[in-house]
């Protein structure tokens, strides 16, 4: 082999291997699709989205994942709305106020957080939030929405704030200079320059912290409840989907229904979160920051 | 100055000290949030820390005794884990940064590898049971535990490969390819060697993510309680997240285990924390330590 066809023959090897994500991506695809649809000739694809009642185990077995849906929504939601303003007012204090030094730790700290594993913040759900919660508030239980939001809110604190950092900081410095000399303050160049400047980084991030939060599975697993319904009040139970796949998948017959449904339910969120991403893929891309910065 | 003038001067730096300490509270809690934790986890696990417990197996279904199968099960996991998604990811990271023209291909494999990692580690677990559990025929095992462990953190070694990659300065690829070397050689000879330190420690940050996963391994490789240690990679293992899980929610002595609960936790956290810690230092002191 002359060197010529050599460097061509390992150029298309390595291609092979810049393939691999979607490779990995298509096989999960082909597995979920191959173990969830057989549900669909038992129970309509409307039934199974909206169907109201979730009975696996029952016989006859009510396969309806309404309130999973919703349960998964509702704990994703309240989660953003605790973890984008700490989140993004922390990225803004270390990008344009906090002194070096201080940058460094915090950044550190970012990242630790965002090492804890998941499981490590569900057990602290379990036995530290819970009893606070069912103590102040008087209720039966404290697992529940508030603390599934709370400890989901911690996990997706990291990517919401490291991506707004990251897009805080390519603000060009001539964008901050211009307001500076037209006699603006730091917080008002921060306000109207900065962080309009940065806002598709700042979305991104937002649904990135989004999906994290919505397939995030132990934290639910452990401190959402568990109860298979519609929720009445942040202080109910709930059962997302990430909860149920978890907690059931263990006990299911191969290939019984109850097996199909819950691959079927895997292919829900694989879809809801993939729908984020490329929201957010979409939104990095088209809306590129203005000026000389770059995401 | 006119009077008017220098109360909304006053005005507009009031506020802006106001919105400055309100910046500096949400890093405050976060902070807080983050020592909160890891203190409460030290001062509760650390009594149920000794030599015992982490050279000897649990006894007395589980309520007494070690966990060092769990600690072994874990090590063997995220070891087949980076065994595997390293040279693949550094393989992709390759083509990308060294190889890769910008274009159609290119913008598509981009948004693949960022779709995964966005996928939910619970749907990594699916995957892994229908595609090396049943498909493969391997079973619950430490080889379909690490496969899925190790897709699961491609996207991060990836992403840490091509950032080193691309932090090896394009004069070192010139001069190499001026003197008559071929592209291929000059990657292997000068820029992987170059880039390994970054490559090194962006993975390290992939082997934590690995050894603090729970759910993927629940159907794939983790076992509830096993008396024997494995013998083979078709073997099922304990490991710690999922002990802690097991422990904490379907123990029959939810309350009585508390301590080792507490203890495993503790170790679970030393050891990614410690993982994280050292790849956050390594990075300080390679900035520090330029050589270009």
């Amino acid at each position: 082999m002359n060197r010529k066809t050599k460097e061509i023959f390992i150029k298309y090897i390595f291609f092979v291997f810049a393939l691999v994500a979607i490779i990995v991506l298509a096989m999960i695809v082909f597995s979920l699709f191959r173990e969830g649809l057989p549900i669909f000739r038992q129970v309509s694809v409307k039934d199974f989205l909206f169907g109201m009642e979730w009975y696996p185990t029952y016989d006859p077995p009510d396969f309806g994942i309404f309130p999973l849906i919703i349960g998964s929504f509702i704990v994703t939601i309240m989660a953003t709305l605790i973890a984008v303003p700490l989140g993004v007012l922390a990225a803004i204090y270390i990008s344009e106020i906090a002194p070096r030094s201080i940058k460094e730790v915090l950044k550190s700290v970012i990242e630790l957080l965002a090492g804890l594993p998941s499981v490590v913040l569900g057990f602290f759900g379990m036995v530290v939030i819970a009893p606070i919660l069912q103590n102040v508030f008087d209720l039966p239980t404290g697992l529940n929405i508030v603390n599934a939001s709370m400890i989901l809110a911690l996990m997706a604190i990291p990517t919401i704030s490291s991506i707004s950092e990251d897009a805080l900081y390519a603000v060009p410095q001539e964008f901050k200079e211009a307001s500076y000399a037209l006699g603006a303050t730091k917080f008002e160049t921060i306000a109207k320059v900065i962080l309009p400047a940065a806002l598709s980084g700042v979305t991104t991030a937002v649904m990135l912290g989004m999906a994290r939060a919505i397939g995030e599975t132990m934290v639910v697993l452990m401190v959402a409840g568990g109860a298979a319904a519609i929720p009445e009040s942040i202080f109910d139970s709930v059962r997302p989907m990430p909860a149920s796949i978890a907690a059931e998948m263990g006990e299911t017959p191969y290939r019984s229904l109850h097996y199909h449904a819950l691959f079927a339910t895997g292919m829900v969120l694989f879809f809801l979160t993939l729908t984020f991403n490329l929201i957010a893929d979409y939104v990095s891309n088209k809306f590129k920051q203005t000026g000389s910065a770059t995401l | 100055m006119r009077d008017s003038q220098v109360n909304t001067m006053k005005w507009r730096y009031f506020q802006q000290s106001l919105f400055f300490a309100l910046f500096r509270a949400a890093a405050l809690i976060i902070t807080l949030a983050l020592g909160g934790i890891i203190i409460y986890i030290i001062i509760n696990g650390i009594s149920a820390i000794s030599w015992e417990f982490i050279t000897k197996p649990p006894t007395h279904s589980m309520t007494k005794g070690g966990i060092m199968p769990a600690i072994l099960g874990t090590i063997y996991l995220t070891a087949g884990a980076i065994s595997i998604g390293l040279p693949l990811g550094v393989a992709s990271a390759i083509y990308l940064t060294e190889y890769a023209k910008q274009g159609r291909m290119i913008r598509l494999i981009r948004v693949g590898i960022n779709c995964l990692a966005g996928v939910p580690s619970v749907v990594f677990g699916l995957f892994g049971l229908a595609f090396f559990v049943i498909l493969f025929k391997f079973g619950s095992s430490i080889l379909a535990g690490s496969l899925t462990l190790g897709f699961l953190i491609l996207p991060t070694i990836i992403g840490a490969s091509e950032e080193a990659l691309k932090a090896v300065p394009q004069t070192f690829r010139e001069a190499s390819l001026a003197l008559g070397v071929s592209k291929w050689q000059t990657i292997y000879r000068i820029v992987l060697p170059n880039a390994m330190p970054g490559i090194l420690t962006g993975s390290i940050l992939g082997i934590g993510r690995a050894a603090g996963e729970t759910a993927p391994i629940m159907f794939t490789a983790a076992a509830f309680f096993t008396s024997k240690l494995p013998s083979s990679i078709f073997d099922e293992v304990m490991a710690l997240p999922y002990h802690i899980y097991v422990l904490a929610t379907a123990g029959t002595n939810i309350e009585e285990t508390r301590p080792i609960q507490y203890g495993t936790v503790l170790v679970l956290v030393a050891l990614v924390l410690g993982i994280n810690m050292v790849a956050i230092l390594m990075r300080a002191y390679m900035r520090r330590n330029k050589r270009w």
